[in-house]
């Protein structure tokens, strides 16, 4: 009686083809008669692992249909359905397994161009970085950084890798690109694309279009490209000179920049003929509130406007008492800028508890490093002016009931508080207005008076007119406008060139070797226990005497060769071969946080829960082989906090386990334009 | 070997033993044993086990002899005692051992050319001292460090790599112990950690010798087809006779088990092990029937695991020794050398 074969099959359908050796289910244990012909199985239950799943050990090779309707008969706990094993020559699969690149909007290959830093290839990796998010230097200092948080070594200790400062260490240390950046051809396509805004997004698009042929034209309503970026980052986050240089990168190619050229008309910029138009006019809109006093005094600013005249040098100071209403980015550089234009006691009023913020958890740290006081529970009543003077504002204090899930099941007044000052900055969110596109043009408008834009196309029912950045979906951030900008560029080469604009290229992904001799892999696979560096930034004093002294230093050559070692090469994947498993445990046993085993078929939730540590975390996929040859139980490993130390490869001794690298291939317009180039690309 | 060593970082869900340790804290050097070792297999049940037991590891004497196999006590419990002794001597000085500290749990690691070949006449008095210890044999049925010649545990009929075949018959370690009068005599596979583990258990709570012989796939010498200790060949022919479930003293028996079904075996320590039967006339307490089982099994070529014999009215060493209840090694001088005199007088009784 040998081990071939084995499920997890449901006791019912066991019993029915099956005469069990006694009663009940303990006792079931043990070699069971087929009730139709000469075959037995030995049955039997792994209570502790699995509850309720009987697992069979079918009988010799030879065995005859009765095991087989065992092994395809229904699994215990679930109605027919059969787990699939996991398709790994999907691109989805390993793209989502590199969390921090799935996270990007623009999808930055952040393991490769982390590696490349730690051989110091700065310059490398600046141009791994400008392929897809087109603005490394900026995006180094500012980004929102949804990387961050999905980084798999915050799950496997605290902190992620400090991924965001290191693409500033790529940007800092770079040497002359200018070689290597896209360049336009003299002979153009005769297609011209009108974009409005000179932001991130429609330089994004200028940046995708203009090495195509393509005749771009910006119309600014303000005197400098830059957009939100130049006029709502202050420049001790980002300096003039970082957005300069990489704005120039996409302007020099021979962009067509009219500065001090708002459009006041839809229809008028329609009628001038171009092939296509792109709407990448932001959310200039800051949002109001309109309480009693609000319009007593003109000391009662809103955060973006205000921000944008500070840029200009419209305002150079302000009072000594400052109060900023709202807790959100926008709230953090106003509190932060105000400290810079003379204010001493600055506070940041916010109506509910902390866990509501909606800034990042970084950029509120580095308020309150500058002793920026933030007060919660405090909802705002009224201005108190009096003889047209600002003398403070009125709050109730708020008390909220909170449920588990930290929601809101009831709040109350509890009392009421005057807090004196002499300026107070609004910044409680901001809009996108469309006041300059005439309503009878055939585009449709939604209930709340935004253009209907198609999510993937970036088209209005317009067709030929594209949106992106905050004007397409409402507020969102620097990177997620990068990402409209490249994928309304592929739009707009679609619908110039006469093709379907929905009609879209597919991700690609290629596997390549890692193995380079025997335990010698060409990434770093040691696990480094390093903690997260911390940035060091210009002292107290320094910072606050001019408004443009830039407040992070940027990483140390000692702090960047420990950070890089912290990426975890999520890239080197673990690629599995179930025909050459011989079932050794060697994988299972040196995994250091028991992310594999070997289980017998049965739902995804069972084999999650079967696993020595639970799959808890259902975000993580799972992956499942197809039955193994000796006993057709599956390898299962949880993405979860695979830490990629290749120890499962090096202990396999059939190279069933092997790390290979996965790059995702991502296509932008050009590839779009040159389907040989696409094809090439690896 | 790999040149990086485990990351010392654990899964957060990692479940803790009533000491607060996790698995992981059961663990010692890395192995440099060939990757898909079945040995690397069994010290993790090893740590399993230990685990599960919620043992001390400074409770714990590692002993083992020469061989692949015993270079496996570095690679679990590295806080423990132990002794690296000489080739197939491991079973003296766990004796001396035991004599001195009887307060310490033993595990002694052999393999099939330690225990069978050089050490076959140790191997036969420990168990006549019925010694408390779990001895393992990890037999792969060759010699692994000396580049795959047959052990002694070879199967007749088995082929090497080259194709050439075993002419002599096996020393089988379960018959052999089974002959001896050993009390507890268990066999198991590294590629069924399910059985294994309460194996193992089973086996360091079982007060006096309890030898458990672990089918163990050589990898790189003993894996290919013509093998009858292969990955692949132990699964064809694995023949689970018993199934063991081991129950700590701390926890009661909760599940329910139909008469004849089931045995329940008390151990000294207050833990029982249930063994549930695949055959239903087999009786792990009668000696010679087990004997009769395994000749018939073995002219079927199946490989008979689990728990075959146990017999718990035999007392150990120092039962029969009489010795001291307290560790002669945590006796103070005056107390294990009380003097001249009082030697003076012992002889006089001799005489």
């Amino acid at each position: 009686m040998g081990l071939h074969g084995c499920c997890a099959a449901s006791f019912e359908l066991a019993e029915e083809i099956f005469e069990p050796p006694g009663t009940g289910r303990w006792s079931s244990c043990g070699v069971w008669q087929c009730k139709a012909g000469p075959h037995r199985v030995i049955l039997r239950t792994f209570a502790p692992v699995l509850p309720g799943i009987c697992f069979a050990f079918a009988g010799p090779r030879d065995q005859g249909s009765c095991a087989r309707k065992l092994i395809e008969g229904p699994r215990p706990g679930v109605q027919g359905s059969k787990l699939k094993p996991t398709d790994t020559t999907k691109p989805e699969y390993f793209h989502r397994v590199v969390d921090c690149q799935y996270a990007c909007p623009a999808h930055t290959d952040v393991p490769e161009y982390i590696r490349m830093i730690s051989q110091g290839r700065f310059t490398d990796a600046y141009m791994e970085n400008r392929k897809s998010n087109v603005f490394p230097g900026i995006l180094g200092r500012v980004c929102d950084r949804p990387c961050e948080p999905a980084c798999r070594r915050g799950r496997v200790e605290e902190k992620p890798v400090a991924i965001c400062r290191l693409k500033r260490v790529a940007s800092d240390n770079r040497d002359e690109v200018t070689d290597r950046l896209p360049k336009a051809p003299e002979q153009k396509n005769g297609k011209r694309i009108a974009l409005v805004g000179a932001g991130c997004a429609s330089l994004a698009v200028c940046n995708d279009l203009m090495p195509l042929g393509y005749e771009c034209t910006i119309f600014e309503a303000l005197g400098i490209a830059g957009g939100l970026m130049r006029t709502n980052i202050p420049s001790f986050r980002l300096p003039a000179k970082v957005l300069d240089e990489e704005i120039g990168y996409i302007v020099d190619m021979g962009v067509d920049l009219r500065l001090n050229s708002p459009v006041k008309s839809m229809k008028a910029l329609l009628d001038e003929g171009y092939d296509a138009v792109f709407i990448g006019s932001g959310a200039p809109k800051g949002k109001d509130l309109d309480i009693p006093g609000r319009w007593d005094s003109d000391r009662i600013h809103v955060g973006i406007q205000w921000l944008e005249s500070v840029a200009f040098d419209h305002v150079e100071s302000i009072g000594k008492q400052v109060l900023i209403i709202g807790v959100g980015n926008t709230a953090m550089d106003c509190c932060r800028t105000s400290l810079r234009l003379g204010a001493e006691n600055v506070k940041v009023m916010a109506r509910r508890p902390r866990q509501f913020f909606k800034a990042s958890a970084w950029e509120l740290e580095d308020a309150e490093e500058e002793n920026v006081d933030i007060v919660v529970n405090h909802s705002p009543r009224e201005f108190v002016v009096e003889d047209g003077v600002l003398k403070g504002m009125l709050f109730d204090v708020m008390e909220y009931d909170l449920d588990e899930n930290d929601r809101v099941t009831d709040s109350r007044v509890v009392g009421e508080k005057l807090i004196p000052c002499d300026d107070v900055v609004l910044a409680i969110g901001q809009e996108n207005a469309f006041p300059w596109i005439e309503r009878d043009l055939g585009m449709e408008f939604d209930k709340w008076d935004v253009p209907v834009v198609n999510e993937i196309t970036h088209e209005s029912t317009l067709p030929g007119v594209f949106f992106g950045g905050d004007a397409a979906f409402g507020p969102k951030n620097i990177i997620w406008a990068v990402e409209h900008g490249h994928q309304a560029a592929i739009s707009i080469h679609q619908h110039c060139q006469g093709k379907d604009v929905a009609e879209r290229l597919p991700n690609r992904m290629n596997l390549l070797a890692t193995k380079m001799g025997p335990y010698e892999w060409n990434f770093s696979n040691h696990f480094d226990g390093s903690e997260r560096r911390i940035v060091p930034s210009v002292d107290l004093v320094t910072r606050f005497k001019n408004l443009n002294v830039e407040v992070e230093l940027g990483f140390t050559a000692e702090q960047v060769a420990a950070e890089v070692e912290r990426c975890l090469n999520c890239d080197a994947q673990t690629v599995f071969t179930d025909n050459l498993c011989i079932e050794c445990d060697a994988c299972i046993d040196i995994c250091p946080v028991d992310c594999l085993g070997m289980l017998p078929d049965a739902e995804e939730q069972v084999l999650r829960d079967g696993l020595k540590a639970k799959a808890t975390n259902i975000q993580q996929q799972l992956f499942v082989s197809g039955p193994l040859k000796h006993t057709a139980r599956l390898m299962v490993k949880d993405e979860d906090i695979c830490v990629h130390c290749g120890l499962c490869a090096e202990r396999c001794p059939t190279g069933a386990w092997d790390m290979q690298k996965s790059r995702i291939l991502i296509p932008y317009a050009a590839d779009h334009a040159d389907s040989k180039r696409w094809q090439a690309k690896s | 070997m790999s040149f990086v060593t485990k990351p010392r970082i654990i899964h957060k869900s990692l479940k803790r033993n009533a000491l607060g340790l996790t698995v992981r804290d059961y663990e010692g050097v890395a192995t440099t044993l060939c990757a898909g070792c079945g040995h690397d297999s069994i010290t993790a049940a090893i740590v399993q086990a230990f685990w599960e037991l919620d043992m001390p590891a400074q409770q714990v004497a590692k002993m083992s002899g020469i061989g692949c196999s015993s270079k496996t006590t570095g690679y679990f419990l590295s806080a423990a005692h132990g002794v690296n002794s000489v080739h197939g001597r491991m079973p003296s000085v766990t004796t001396g051992a035991n004599a001195a500290r009887r307060d310490l749990t033993y595990i002694g690691i052999s393999g099939d050319g330690d225990s069978m070949s050089i050490g076959l006449g140790q191997f036969a008095h420990v168990i006549r001292r019925n010694l408390d210890m779990l001895y393992m044999v990890e037999n792969n049925g060759v010699y692994g460090l000396t580049k795959g010649q047959f052990s002694a545990a070879a199967d007749l009929g088995s082929q090497t790599k080259k194709g050439e075949a075993n002419q002599q018959p096996p020393i089988d370690p379960v018959k052999t112990g089974l002959a001896m009068g050993a009390s507890f005599v268990a066999r198991a596979f590294s590629g069924d950690k399910e059985q294994l583990v309460p194996l193992i258990k089973a086996g360091l709570s079982h007060k006096g010798f309890a030898m458990l012989d672990v089918i163990s796939p050589c990898v790189t010498f003993n894996d290919h087809e013509t093998s009858t200790k292969s990955y692949a060949h132990t699964r064809e022919y694995y023949h689970p006779a018993i199934h063991t479930d081991f129950i700590p003293p701390s926890e009661e028996i909760v599940a329910q088990y139909d008469d004849g079904e089931a045995m329940d075996v008390k151990l000294h320590d207050g833990s029982h092990v249930i063994l549930r039967k695949v055959d239903k006339d087999y009786d792990p307490t009668d000696r010679g029937r087990a004997f009769n089982y395994l000749m018939d099994a073995q002219d079927r070529g199946e490989v008979v695991t689990g728990l075959l014999y146990i017999d718990q009215k035999q007392g150990d060493m120092h039962q029969r020794s009489g010795t001291a209840s307290k560790p002669l090694g945590r006796m103070e001088h005056e107390e294990l050398c009380p003097g001249s005199e009082v030697l003076k007088d012992l002889q006089k009784a001799y005489r």
